[in-house]
């Protein structure tokens, strides 16, 4: 143990060459260890819960295997459970709400980042942060007693008689339902979109827009051209982050959905979610197949949106990282 | 190829219609504002908050018994959330070496991404099954755990973003190092910290589906902390699903005052506490 370990090194700024002892004294050591045990508190949290989602589905996950996530019964009087209504359910509102949200998204990010003057930037943003800060049982409430009768009496006919030979806009228009849930969730993911977008778009290098309209190119040509594609994967990112918010949505969701087990093309069939399902059933889940169905139903959800959350992350590390690396600012 | 005439027009409307995206965007909360204060604000009166509510058919009653239960539910969340988010955060910003700041950061970053109604079932199978009830402390525990991750990682950013200048200056005169964060760096990141813990309080004010199965609901004044509590979210969800036109008034009254408080914690924390730092997104 020469000198030469206790030079500072990356572990923190203050990392001194006082004895294991002095520092004791001094309440360093005891400090050290009491913040550490709080982080660690997270860590062990994260892997308690990681565990126990995997512990308590076990009966399920027994009993069914790989079938619970092609079965199409969920039948609670005869212990049958499949999980597909469910999955159809999260994909299809999960992408119809992208499908409307990311063009609104992007579209008001380019304007946040790119047009806008700095001060009506801010306060635009500010105006999208109280947006996102909106519970999603609020979003739910307006959407049962505004969006449901306007999808109903207005929306859902108007599709009908202009699409309707697709099978998507086929069936009667309850108001409830597949689109009516996208919907809500688009209005949900949409400020998520803009904020990460945005901050993206605003790491690009303004070398970068100069060159193109130097080059002739016009304001949009030098946007859609040149600023988007550099910022490609972490817009990317951005619509992932809004993915996994919109697979693990729950309330608004339940209150608009119709709650039934269906697998339908049609966009205006009442269905379920994961996230639905486990809102509607858990307390009144009798017996521990049904519950642990239901367990392992949040265990399918944590890992989707794990999943999606890690790929999201790393794009948007990656773009701004290499934003910064062409910037010599 | 294209006419310079037809590239600007181009130009020119696709910035519009970006404009227009934005405008959509922004308006919906205003939107949203303004329905709850016209559709909410008749409905809000003295008895609101003062009384338990009414058996289906009589109509008036309130919502204290929710109002009261929340409040009890979030302070059991502050408990857990703030001081494990805080020490968490300063063991992060000035004692972690890098590889153990990776594992927490991560975990910190796993959980925020898990889905409330997951952290809802967590809280069940970890205090609701041994305990064989549904409780307020689970559903404080379940919005606590929440708040972990949001106050953890902001603190910490704000710690980081006090100069190191200050760190040195205060080991120069040869303060040890855990005064040195009591009386210099934890002062300086004050602001950025309380805002931090009140936007992460504002979050989970309004979190439904984690209270879904841990909290329950109660059409009465909660017993205890070990019974089963009513709370203003879990209320709006039950009386906008539910068949009655009298409890439809009482959820679009606690939808506005649920909304309210949060927007004014958010106000206070991102306009007036944290004017002039960035707050990092959670």
């Amino acid at each position: 143990m020469a000198t030469s370990t206790t030079t500072v090194h990356g572990a923190g700024p203050l990392v001194g060459s006082r004895s294991f002892l002095s520092k004791l004294r001094e309440g360093d050591e005891i400090a050290r260890m009491i913040t550490f045990l709080f982080a660690a508190s997270v860590v062990l949290v994260t892997l308690l819960l990681i565990f126990e989602l995997w512990q308590d589905s076990a009966l399920a996950r027994h009993k069914f295997g790989l079938h619970f996530f092609v079965t199409r019964v969920w039948d609670p009087i005869f212990d049958q459970f499949g999980a597909l209504p469910f999955i159809y359910g999260t994909l299809v509102t999960a992408s119809t709400a992208l499908f409307i949200a990311v063009p609104l998204g992007i579209g008001a990010a380019i304007f946040l980042a790119e047009l806008a003057p700095a001060r009506l930037s801010d306060a635009l943003e500010f105006f999208i942060d109280l947006l996102a800060a909106v519970p999603s049982v609020i979003y739910g409430l307006l959407g049962i007693f505004i969006i449901v009768p306007v999808m109903r009496d207005y929306v859902q006919p108007a599709l009908k008689q202009s699409l309707g030979f697709l099978p998507l806009f086929s069936g009667p228009a309850y108001g409830v339902g597949f689109l009516t849930a996208g919907i809500v969730l688009a209005i949900m993911v949409i400020p998520y979109i803009i904020s990460v977008s945005r901050e993206i778009l605003l790491s690009v290098p303004r070398d970068q827009r100069e060159a193109a309209l130097g080059l002739g190119s016009t304001r949009w040509e030098s946007t859609w051209k040149v600023v988007v594609p550099f910022a490609r994967s972490g817009i990317l990112g951005s619509v992932f982050l809004a993915l996994a918010r919109a697979l693990g949505e729950t309330m608004a969701v339940t209150m608009v959905i119709g709650n039934s087990p269906t697998i339908s093309a049609s966009l205006f069939s009442p269905g379920d979610t994961i996230a639905s399902v486990i809102a509607n059933q858990f307390t009144e889940a009798t017996g521990d197949l049904y519950l642990q169905s239901l367990i392992e139903l949040g265990l399918v959800l944590f890992l989707l949106t794990f999943i999606l959350n890690g790929l999201a992350r790393l794009l948007i590390v990656l773009t701004s990282q290499r934003g910064s690396k062409v910037s010599p600012a | 190829m294209t006419s310079l005439r037809w590239r600007k027009l181009v130009s020119g409307f696709m910035l519009t219609m970006t404009g227009v995206c934005a405008l959509v965007a922004v308006s919906v909360l205003f939107f949203i504002l303004g329905y709850l204060v016209y559709h909410g604000g008749k409905f809000i009166s003295w008895s609101f908050f003062t009384q338990l509510p009414k058996p289906v058919g009589e109509p008036g009653g309130g919502m204290s018994n929710a109002i009261v239960g929340s409040a009890k539910l979030l302070f059991i969340a502050s408990l857990i959330g703030v001081p494990v988010g805080f020490f968490g955060a300063i063991y992060l910003a000035e004692f972690s070496g890098s590889k153990s700041a990776f594992v927490v950061r991560y975990a910190a970053d796993l959980l925020n991404g898990v889905p409330s109604i997951v952290i809802g079932i967590f809280a069940y199978a970890l205090v609701v099954l041994p305990f064989k009830h549904f409780s307020t402390l689970a559903g404080g525990f379940a919005l606590g755990i929440m708040m972990v991750p949001i106050t953890l990682r902001s603190t910490e950013e704000f710690l980081l973003a006090v100069p190191n200048s200050l760190r040195e200056g205060a080991m120069a005169l040869g303060a040890s190092k855990w005064k040195t964060i009591a009386t210099v760096i934890v002062p300086a990141a004050y602001r950025g910290i309380l805002t931090a813990v009140l936007l992460a309080f504002a979050r989970v004010a309004g979190e439904t589906a984690p209270l879904l199965f841990t909290a329950l609901g109660n059409r009465y004044w909660s017993p205890g902390w070990n019974q089963p509590t009513a709370s203003l979210p879990v209320a709006i969800f039950t009386y906008a699903t539910g068949p009655y036109e009298d409890w439809h008034r009482q959820a679009w009254a606690a939808g506005l005052v649920l909304l309210g408080l949060i927007l004014v914690i958010n106000i206070v924390a991102r306009a007036v506490l944290a004017r002039g730092i960035a707050v990092p997104r959670s």
